[in-house]
């Protein structure tokens, strides 16, 4: 049984002291460039790039006046964008928030990353229910977070943001197909650069936006981007089950990665399922990660499982998992570079060791790397 | 007195008859290698910047999308972002409107792009009110007319104050004393208009530039102060030499109101050209570049376009049609209207009665023929004698062919302009700023 395997980049590694190990310049190209070609020497399925339209935070909502961890993010579709020239073969899954944002301007900014990579664009859909982000735009108001809220995915307003979100999906999905793939024709004789039959309104209408299309974009290589999406609770699990190719789920056990996936199960049969683990990995795991709690005055906490150990030990977790029925795992790197070292050196090799990962890229597209198949467009006639 | 400095940008042929696809010369208007094909040659010949224009909604005749010139563009400053990977000095610039975007996620995203490109970033302002492109976007194209200026000067303004907002020294990044922002370095945005109210912190430092390059397209009164007030650039229709210098000088005789001196806004219009190793080889390959543009089927189509009726039965070879303009509505979308139909329509049929010419011959003759046409030397000689006169501070050069269009003005007319020590050899600077000498 094979895993795939995704990393998870975010400024300095998902420690908030990270930055303190190797003074990395988060706001240089370079970085990034380093991070995504070293993921595609090892033979990664993808790397994600973290995103939110407001400053990070220790608190649920606004800014909490801390100097002294990371602070300021890249739009992470341009960034993808920046990094694609850099890889060949290589998934660059930006997220996009879907509260705020025009779905118009994301479908063709996610169809776009597709273009310039050649097929390797996915999109992480991510709701947005912080007041805070809500009043860099001045258009709707949320109420606060309330921090204690046992499900804060139950709240209605945050109940009405995934229903969006899913409106939002729909509407790239059909504005990605609302170019057949053969629909530019460059017809000399009759003056016609695409056949007009071939190209489709998306009409659609919804509770919360209407789009009309068709796209301005040709369809992207991949027919439709790789949709994926982070879930922690039933109604995420939902909108993931109704909108995404591929879910990152956050259990802490193998008991609960078995639960997890038999709740998705019962939603959606194709859905690839992926678990995240924030993860610090070498001989001295503990030790690092010791260090940066104290650097940073508390220990880390997260959803997603904390995993401190040797890539041996990290595999026997995986293979676990995969058994429970995780296809795929997104790894967060404590520490950047170091733990993405260990991952694309150390973990993959094995992994390989134990006939569980690839030898080589396998595909062109991340569709193809995933085993997700190539869709017809929905306007397609079937002849 | 010194020689004014020549500043060229490259335009990436866009979705009207200009782009010539039925050349078999003709390359993808998609493919991410088409848009390094251009970049690259517009940065060997050492051009200010490469240039995408934007459409937000397929443009429709007659109700259906129009088939005839090139359909289809990318996200422009997703493209932009990609090309800053495979070039180093080359300014990236895209128009966005501000009719269809919100303040703080524009300013992030041309902040990235800026960041990431080294300081090479600029943004062509515009603002429509079109319901039809509005159709497309949640906010819908509800904005009325007599606003679009004031909407599109708040959007500027915010969009400098989120810029401005990280001190320029508020990232320490410094792991001995554990300081990654300078406390109190990342400010509190606070803005109250007619159009916008936006509260909070940015999510980026300032940028190499400080501020993206600001450019701004338009002809009236109202884009002239505009650009007096806010622009470093300004797209300027072109004109003869004499038309050329009175916008000239008007626009610049406007900045002194906003305490700005004139070499802070250049003044640059699109220019079309054809080559040819002498002038009549010039003047034939311009006719046949313009054929090609106004193809049988496009001619009918601008016919159309003015006499607001299907004409699709008409000879494009034949003469005018007898029948009048119905000036009730429109038949097009997604374009700038034509005004006074029954004018033009007037007038197009006394040129042809008087030259004797067919639909098609009419259209070619009544659209824009190239800016220059000529050899190398004449080419370069006129655009120098442009910019010296005081008509122009460059050009955005708009090639007519997919990826090639720019490769022929690179190897030949770049290298006279550098000899005549009007073009920079090199670059000189790191910034799109830089090379406009706005600084």
């Amino acid at each position: 049984m094979t895993v795939h395997l995704a990393v998870a980049l975010d400024g300095a590694g998902w420690h908030p002291a990270a930055w303190r190990e190797t003074g990395p310049d988060v706001f240089s190209a370079r970085h990034w460039a380093g991070l995504v070609t070293e993921a595609e020497r090892g033979l990664l399925d993808f790397v994600t790039i973290e995103d939110a339209l407001g400053l990070q935070s220790t608190l649920p909502d606004g800014p909490d006046e801390r100097t002294d961890q990371v602070r300021g993010r890249f739009d992470a579709v341009l960034l993808a964008a920046r990094l694609a020239p850099l890889t060949s073969r290589i998934g660059l899954v930006p997220t996009a928030t879907t509260t705020h944002t025009e779905p118009f301007h994301v479908a063709i900014g996610i169809a776009t990353l597709d273009h310039v990579s050649g097929g390797r664009a996915g999109w992480r859909a991510q709701i947005s229910a912080r007041a805070a982000e809500a009043r860099h735009f001045g258009r709707r108001r949320f109420p606060p977070i309330d921090p204690h809220a046992p499900d804060p995915s139950a709240e209605p307003h945050v109940r009405d943001l995934f229903a969006e979100a899913a409106d939002a999906v729909e509407v790239a999905r059909r504005l990605w197909d609302s170019w057949e793939d053969d629909a530019e024709i460059r017809d000399v004789a009759t003056g016609r650069f695409v056949d007009r039959d071939k190209l489709h309104y998306a009409d659609f209408a919804g509770r919360f936006f209407s789009v009309k299309g068709p796209s301005i974009t040709p369809r992207p290589p991949q027919g439709q981007p790789v949709v994926t999406a982070l879930a922690h609770a039933r109604l995420p699990y939902e909108f993931a089950a109704g909108s995404a190719d591929v879910v990152y789920v956050t259990p802490h056990s193998d008991e609960q990665a078995r639960a997890v996936v038999e709740e998705i199960r019962a939603l959606s049969g194709d859905l690839k399922i992926f678990a995240d683990l924030l993860v610090f990995l070498g001989p001295d795991a503990a030790r690092r990660k010791a260090r940066l709690d104290e650097l940073d005055g508390a220990e880390l906490a997260s959803d997603a499982a904390i995993f401190t150990g040797t890539v041996r030990e990290l595999a026997d977790v995986l293979l676990e998992w995969r058994r429970a029925g995780i296809q795929g795992f997104r790894l967060r790197p404590g520490a950047l570079p170091h733990d993405l070292e260990q991952i694309t050196r150390g973990l993959t090799a094995e992994l390989r060791g134990r006939g569980a990962f690839r030898h080589a890229y396998e595909a062109a597209t991340l569709r193809g790397l995933l085993g997700l198949p190539r869709p017809a467009s929905r306007y397609a006639e079937v002849s | 007195m010194s020689r004014k400095r020549v500043h060229l940008a490259a335009h990436f042929p866009g979705v009207n008859n200009t782009t010539v696809w039925t050349d078999p010369r003709s390359g993808s208007q998609i493919d991410f290698a088409s848009f390094v094909h251009l970049a690259k040659t517009a940065e060997r010949g050492k051009l200010d910047f490469f240039f995408l224009a934007e459409g937000l909604r397929l443009r429709e005749i007659k109700g259906r999308v129009h088939d005839l010139d090139v359909v289809g563009r990318p996200e422009s400053l997703t493209v932009l972002s990609a090309l800053a990977a495979v070039t180093d000095r080359l300014g990236l610039a895209a128009t966005v409107n501000t009719t269809f975007n919100e303040p703080y996620e524009l300013a992030r995203r041309l902040s990235t792009l800026d960041h990431l490109s080294g300081g090479r970033a600029g943004w062509n302002v515009v603002t429509t009110s079109d319901a039809f492109t509005g159709a497309n976007f949640r906010r819908g194209g509800y904005l009325d007319r007599a606003d679009r200026y004031e909407r599109a000067a708040e959007f500027v303004r915010l969009s400098r104050k989120l810029w401005d907002s990280w001190r320029p020294d508020a990232v320490a990044a410094d792991p001995t004393t554990g300081t990654f922002v300078r406390p109190g370095a990342v400010g509190h945005v606070e803005h109250r208009g007619a159009h916008f109210s936006v509260e909070g912190r940015f999510t980026l430092p300032r940028g190499p530039q400080g501020h993206p390059v600001v450019i701004q397209a338009g002809e009236s009164d109202e884009g002239r102060e505009f650009a007096a007030a806010h622009a470093d650039v300004i797209f300027s229709p072109h004109g003869g030499l004499e038309e050329g210098k009175r916008f000239y000088a008007d626009v610049k005789r406007r900045l002194a109101r906003y305490g700005r001196a004139p070499h802070q806004l250049k003044i640059m219009p699109a220019a079309t050209f054809a080559l040819g190793d002498t002038a009549e080889e010039a003047a034939e390959n311009a006719a046949v570049i313009r054929r090609r543009q106004v193809g049988p089927q496009t001619a009918i189509a601008f016919l159309e376009q003015v006499w607001g009726r299907d004409l699709s039965g008409l000879d494009p070879e034949g003469p005018l049609p007898d029948i009048e303009p119905d000036l009730s509505e429109g038949v097009s979308q997604g374009r700038v209207p034509i005004k006074d139909r029954a004018a033009v329509a007037a007038k197009w049929r006394a040129l042809a009665e008087e030259k004797g010419l067919s639909i098609r011959e009419l259209v070619i003759e009544v659209t824009g023929r190239q800016t220059f046409v000529g050899t190398p030397e004449g080419v370069a000689r006129q655009i120098d004698a442009y910019v010296q006169a005081d008509a122009a501070d460059g050009f955005v050069l708009v090639p007519h062919l997919t990826p090639g269009g720019l490769d022929e003005f690179v190897d030949r007319v770049v290298p006279l302009l550098q000899e005549r020590r009007v073009f920079r050899a090199d670059y000189t600077g790191a910034t799109l700023r830089d090379h406009l000498e706005l600084t």
